[in-house]
C-alpha cells in the first residue's frame, strides 16, 4: 500500500457551479427582455432599471455590514432581485418607487428571514405586491409612445381584439421587461440550454394555463385568444425567472410538477375570475408559501423502501 | 399599595398583553388602522377589563367552579353592553369605526385570561389594578401601533396632517398586511430595549418561578402544584 489514497464524504462529483455563476448567468439571461424594455420605452426604463438594482445591491451591502455578516453582494443574488424588480414596474413610475421596492424586497423579505435560501417568497415579487397595493394608480398606469393606456390583457379582459404578433414581439404597453415574450424566450433558452432551470416548473405552469385558459376563457378553442393569454402580462417572466428560483420553488422532482400545476390553475382563476386582468405575480407568491407542504408530501421514497408488497 | 403599583406595572412592562403575551390578536389587528381607533380600543378594553376584574374578583367565593366560565362571560358581557350603548351614546364616531369589534370585547382572551388566572384567585383591590394595568398596557401597544400605521399609511397622527405634502402615503400600512408588518416590528424593537436594559442588570423579565399570575396559568402544569 503504497498509494495514498484521498478519503472524503459524498458527494464525490461536483458541478463546476456556485451561486455567483448561476445568478451571473441568470443576468445574462436576462440581457435580452432588459435591452428590449430600454429600447420599447426608452431611457427612463434604464433608469428604473439601474435605480432598482443599486437599492438592492446597497441595501445587501448595508444591513451585511451593520450586522457584521458575510458579504453576500459579489453572488450577484441582490443584482438579479433588483432587475427583476425592474423589469416588473411600468417605465412610468417616479424614482422612488423603485428604492422603496429595492429596499422592502432585500431588507425585509430577505435578510430579516436569513438572507439568500431562507426567503420564504420571491422577494422581488413580494416587493412588486408590496408596490401594487400602496401605490395602485401609479404601479398600473401604462405609457406607451407618450400613450397611457391598458395593457393588451386589458383590453383581452373587456373583449376587445388585441394584435398578436406584437404582443409576441412586445412592441405594446406593460412593465419594463414584461412585454416581449420573444426575449424572455431567448434569455430562458440560454438559461434552458447550461441548465440552469429545466423545463418541468415552466412547462406544467404555462400548460396547465393554457388547459385552464381554453376551459374557463369563455372563448372556447379559439388559438388566438390562447396565444394573446400566454404573450400577454407577465406569464413569461414569471414562468421561466420568477417560478424558477430556487429558493422558493420545491426542490423534488413531483413537487416541482405539483408545483407548476397550482401556479397554472392559479393564475388561470386570478385572471379569468379575478377582477384584475393580471394575477401571475400574486400567483407566484401565493404558491411559494405553499412549498414547504408540496415538499413534505412529495419527499421521494430512498432505493429499497416502500414499493409493492409481495 | 405596594402591590397595586406592582400589578400596573407588570401590566404595562413585563407582561404586556400585545407585546409580550401576544394576546388579544385580533382586535390589534383588525382595529389599529389609526391612533385614535388603537386609544378607543385600548380605552374601552381597559374599562371593561378593570369593572369585570374587580366584579369576579369580590364574587370569586359565590362562583362555582364548574360554571365559572359561563358566569364569567356573563359579567363581561354585562360591561361590554353598558360600554357599547354609553360609546353609541356619547362617542358615536368611535362606535361607528370600531363596529362590530366592541361586541367582540366579550370574548378578548385578555379579559378572559385575566378573570381565569388573576381575578379569580386575588383580592379586589390587586385584581382591579391588574385589570387597570394589563388595560393600559393594551392601550399603550394599540395607540404605538394605531400611530405608526397612521404615520405612514395615511401621513397623519390622530387626524392631525404630520408629513410634508409632496409625502405619498404607502397605503399597504393600513390594510391588513401593514398590522402585522408594524406588530412584528415593534415587538422586535421592546424585546431589544429590554434585551440591552437586562444586560445592564435590570431585571425586566419574568423570573423562572411560576408566580401563579402569568395568563397561561389555567393551562400550566406549574400552577396545580401551588395551592
Amino acid at each position: 500500500m503504497s498509494e495514498l489514497f484521498h478519503v472524503s464524504s459524498n458527494p464525490h462529483v461536483r458541478a463546476n457551479h456556485t451561486t455567483g455563476k448561476i445568478m451571473g448567468m441568470v443576468l445574462i439571461a436576462l440581457l435580452p427582455a432588459s435591452i428590449f424594455g430600454v429600447i420599447n420605452f426608452g431611457v427612463r426604463a434604464l433608469g428604473i432599471i439601474v435605480i432598482s438594482v443599486a437599492t438592492c445591491v446597497l441595501t445587501e451591502y448595508i444591513y451585511e455590514y451593520l450586522m457584521h455578516k458575510k458579504i453576500t453582494i459579489f453572488d450577484y443574488s441582490a443584482a438579479v432581485t433588483g432587475l427583476l424588480l425592474a423589469l416588473n414596474l411600468p417605465a412610468s413610475v417616479p424614482w422612488w418607487i423603485p428604492v422603496i421596492g429595492g429596499i422592502f424586497a432585500i431588507l425585509v423579505v430577505k435578510q430579516l428571514f436569513g438572507g439568500l435560501g431562507q426567503n420564504f417568497m420571491n422577494p422581488a415579487l413580494a416587493a412588486r405586491c408590496f408596490l401594487l397595493i400602496s401605490f395602485t394608480g401609479r404601479m398600473t398606469s401604462f405609457t406607451y409612445d407618450g400613450i397611457t393606456g391598458a395593457t393588451p390583457l386589458a383590453l383581452l379582459k373587456n373583449g376587445e381584439s388585441v394584435d398578436v404578433l406584437k404582443m409576441f414581439l412586445g412592441t405594446t404597453g406593460g412593465t419594463i421587461g414584461e412585454t416581449s415574450a420573444l426575449a424572455i424566450l431567448i434569455g430562458a433558452a440560454f438559461l434552458l440550454w447550461n441548465r440552469v432551470i429545466d423545463l418541468r416548473i415552466p412547462g406544467t405552469y404555462i400548460v396547465t394555463f393554457a388547459i385552464f385558459a381554453l376551459l374557463f376563457g369563455g372563448h372556447g378553442f379559439d388559438l388566438s385568444y390562447l396565444a394573446a393569454q400566454l404573450c400577454g402580462g407577465g406569464l413569461m417572466l414569471g414562468a421561466f425567472f420568477m417560478a424558477t428560483d430556487y429558493v422558493t420553488s420545491p426542490i423534488t422532482k413531483r413537487g416541482q410538477l405539483v408545483y407548476g400545476c397550482i401556479l397554472g390553475i392559479m393564475t388561470g382563476v386570478f385572471r379569468i375570475f379575478g377582477s384584475s386582468a393580471e394575477g401571475v405575480s400574486y400567483a407566484i407568491i401565493f404558491s411559494n408559501l405553499l412549498v414547504p407542504l408540496i415538499e413534505r408530501v412529495t419527499i421521494p421514497k430512498p432505493f429499497g423502501k416502500g414499493g409493492e408488497k409481495f | 399599595m405596594n402591590k397595586s403599583m406592582e400589578r400596573l406595572y407588570n401590566g404595562i412592562i413585563k407582561e404586556n398583553p400585545t407585546f409580550v403575551l401576544m394576546l388579544g390578536m385580533c382586535p390589534t389587528l383588525a382595529v389599529t388602522t389609526s391612533a385614535i381607533n388603537g386609544l378607543g380600543m385600548g380605552l374601552t378594553t381597559t374599562v371593561i377589563l378593570a369593572m369585570s376584574n374587580l366584579m369576579i374578583s369580590l364574587l370569586r367565593k359565590v362562583i362555582p367552579d364548574g360554571v365559572r366560565m359561563p358566569a364569567f362571560i356573563v359579567i363581561v358581557a354585562s360591561f361590554v353592553t353598558i360600554v357599547q350603548f354609553l360609546l353609541q351614546g356619547y362617542i358615536p364616531f368611535l362606535y361607528e369605526s370600531l363596529g362590530i369589534y366592541i361586541p367582540l370585547i366579550v370574548v378578548n382572551c385578555i379579559i378572559l385570561g385575566r378573570a381565569e388566572a388573576y381575578a379569580s384567585k386575588n383580592p379586589p383591590v390587586a385584581s382591579l389594578f391588574d385589570g387597570i394595568g394589563m388595560g393600559l398596557g393594551f392601550t399603550i401597544g394599540l395607540t404605538a401601533i394605531g400611530i405608526v400605521r397612521e404615520l405612514i399609511g395615511s401621513g397623519t397622527i390622530f387626524g392631525a396632517q404630520v408629513m410634508p405634502s409632496f409625502y405619498e402615503p404607502v397605503t399597504i400600512f393600513i390594510l391588513a398586511p401593514g398590522a402585522f408588518l408594524v406588530l412584528s416590528m415593534l415587538t422586535a424593537i421592546q424585546n431589544k430595549v429590554k434585551m440591552r436594559a437586562q444586560q445592564k442588570g435590570k431585571e425586566t423579565k419574568i423570573g423562572s418561578g411560576c408566580t401563579g399570575s402569568c395568563a397561561s396559568c389555567s393551562s400550566c402544569s406549574m400552577s396545580g402544584k401551588k395551592e
